[in-house]
């Protein structure tokens, strides 16, 4: 599994590693020894259908998942065992699915929520450049933004702080295709900068252009894990993970 | 004009001024219950008891101390919300993953058993506590008499209230509270430290609570049921205001102590309910209150 990383990404560390991981909602076990690892300065997505475990593995790893057993390697560290606050002054930021832009915050206090956890962040100078539509918005309410916007502040807001991995949940979801390039190319973007970036897409064609693993989910595990460059002689295998 | 009326303005200023005393109390104590409300989700039942122990804090400074107004207008609110914070991290904060309607059963609880144990040592006479030097006497306008320690009071409540809303909507602080508001779990998965923003919350609505405490000393005799008959005109302002809202608070408590003591002039039979009237009235047409976000 692991070899496909180390030929793109030679002897770099195992930033994240995933181990038996198993989740619960209630009573309810919806992640049954998720496994997959990524390492310092690539792109991963986790693919899979509706219900796979895509987003519950995010949470367990951000630590918000209410339920979790099993191992998650941080930087080196466990930290399956840590609160989300915990896990994210060790360097992760987490953009979730439904993006969580605060209606009561204006954008600047948006983007200025989360805290420096690190040193090595984005200047609101770089992060202006990266997203320029943020400018001008600043004094707006965070929700009166377009749904393209609140998703780049999103990711914004999680650049200043000095995180180094980055859990982005569906980032694309319902947004225009000019948008959804925009995005792409901004992932890019971080990735060329260093982030390491964990990505939940449907939309694969899409993603691997800039990612280099694709991990695919499927009833709360990982089933198969594809390379970018082997996504086209995957297509039957995807296509069968993938349908509904 | 005031003979067509058949009052005197001595009377109508007067009882405005009493309104806007007593809107000052409702206002101070209303917002340290809208404070604790966004954040907890609880409505702290034992904040009349904490305004109560702010005023007995004030008086024990001054006899067992000998430590007076000012120091006490300082000291005496501190006391009361360390109090307040350790009630939060033992109790409170054991009941935050229940169902709140525990997290007020438990303010209820905690508010009777301090009630209790005040009016063991204290009994329901009521203790006096001198108007602070300086403060004393007032003067006469012409058309009304007015006491210096009533507008020192309404003064400072409009600039603790003030403050308090500047604090929470343009400070960094503030958005910390808000966003905290909507979204714990995110703010949590931000890196910042919820709980203790939590605790801190609840200190200083307590805070709040107790200060009127204090600025009540002088006015009203101190006893250990003085915060429980002002607590259920509070809540009806609470209702009436929005549930958490901090500026409806502020707006809210002033308005209805103005109202109150408008009726006293005009119809003064129903001074002592009008406000439940109102409260009535606003939960048919605007169920979420007058500056509360509805759902
Ligand atoms: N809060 C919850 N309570 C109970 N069950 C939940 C909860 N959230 C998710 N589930 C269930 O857990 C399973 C995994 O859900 P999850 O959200 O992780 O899937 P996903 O791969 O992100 O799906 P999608 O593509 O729709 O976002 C699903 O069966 C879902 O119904
Ligand atoms: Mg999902």
């Amino acid at each position: 599994m692991s070899s496909a990383a180390a030929s793109r990404h030679p002897g770099s560390e195992v930033l994240l590693a995933v181990k038996d991981l198993h989740a619960w909602y209630g009573e309810s076990h919806v992640l049954h020894g998720v496994e997959f690892e990524v390492r310092a300065g690539e792109v991963v997505t986790l693919l899979g259908r509706n219900g796979a475990g895509k987003t519950t593995t995010l949470k367990s790893i951000i630590g918000i998942a209410p339920q979790r057993r099993g191992s998650i390697r941080l930087m080196g560290r466990e930290s399956v065992g840590l609160s989300s606050r915990q896990v994210a002054r060790l360097g992760v930021g987490y953009v979730p699915e439904e993006r969580g832009i605060f209606a009561s915050l204006s954008v600047k206090e948006n983007l200025e929520l989360p805290p420096i956890v690190q040193t090595g962040g984005l200047t609101s100078g770089q992060i202006f450049e990266l997203f320029p539509n943020l400018r001008s918005r600043l004094t707006s309410q965070g929700t009166k933004l377009s749904g393209g916007e609140q998703q780049m502040l999103a990711i914004a807001r999680i650049l200043r702080t000095g995180a180094r991995l980055l859990l982005l949940d569906e980032p694309t979801e319902g947004l225009a295709p000019v948008i959804v390039e925009q995005i792409g190319r901004m992932v890019a973007q971080l990735k060329q900068a260093g982030f390491t970036i964990v990505l939940v897409e449907q939309n694969f064609r899409f993603a691997r252009t800039f990612a280099d693993r694709h991990y695919v989910m499927d009833q709360g595990r990982v089933v198969e894990m594809i390379p970018s460059s082997e996504i086209d002689t995957s297509m039957d295998k995807l296509h069968s993970y993938l349908s509904a | 004009m005031f003979e067509l009326l058949g009052i005197s303005p001595y009377g109508l200023f007067g009882q405005l001024l009493i309104g806007l005393i007593n809107g000052s109390f409702y206002a101070l104590l209303s917002l340290g219950l809208a404070v604790i409300f966004g954040l907890l989700n609880i409505i702290n039942f034992t904040h009349g008891a904490q305004y109560m122990m702010g005023a007995f804090a004030a008086w024990m400074l001054l006899n067992y101390l000998g430590i007076g107004y000012w120091w006490a207008l300082l000291i005496a609110p501190l006391v009361v919300a360390v109090i307040g914070v350790i009630i939060e991290r033992l109790l409170l904060a054991r009941l935050y993953h229940l169902d709140h309607l525990y997290g007020l059963l438990l303010t209820f609880g905690v508010g009777l058993v301090i009630t209790g144990l005040f009016r063991n040592y204290y009994g329901s006479a009521g203790l006096p506590y001198p108007t602070p030097g300086g403060l004393t006497g007032g003067s006469d306008l012409g058309f009304m008499f007015v006491p210096t320690y009533r507008v020192w009071v309404i003064g400072l409540s409009l600039v603790v209230c003030f403050g308090t809303w500047a604090l929470v909507e343009k400070t960094k602080l503030g958005a910390y509270l808000r966003a905290t508001t909507e979204n714990p779990v995110l703010v949590g998965a931000f890196g910042i430290n919820v709980p203790r923003l939590i605790t801190l919350t609840y200190g200083f609505g307590v805070w709040l609570a107790a200060l009127a405490g204090v600025l009540a000393a002088p006015m009203y005799s101190i006893n250990p049921n003085m915060g429980i008959d002002l607590m259920i005109v509070v809540f009806a302002v609470v209702v009436i205001g929005g549930m958490g809202s901090i500026l409806g608070s502020i707006v809210t408590g002033f308005g209805l102590g103005l109202i109150e003591g408008l009726t006293k002039v005009f119809y003064p039979e129903a001074s002592s309910t009008v406000i439940f009237v109102v409260m009535a009235i606003v939960l048919l047409v605007r169920p979420a209150g007058l500056f509360g976000r509805s759902g």
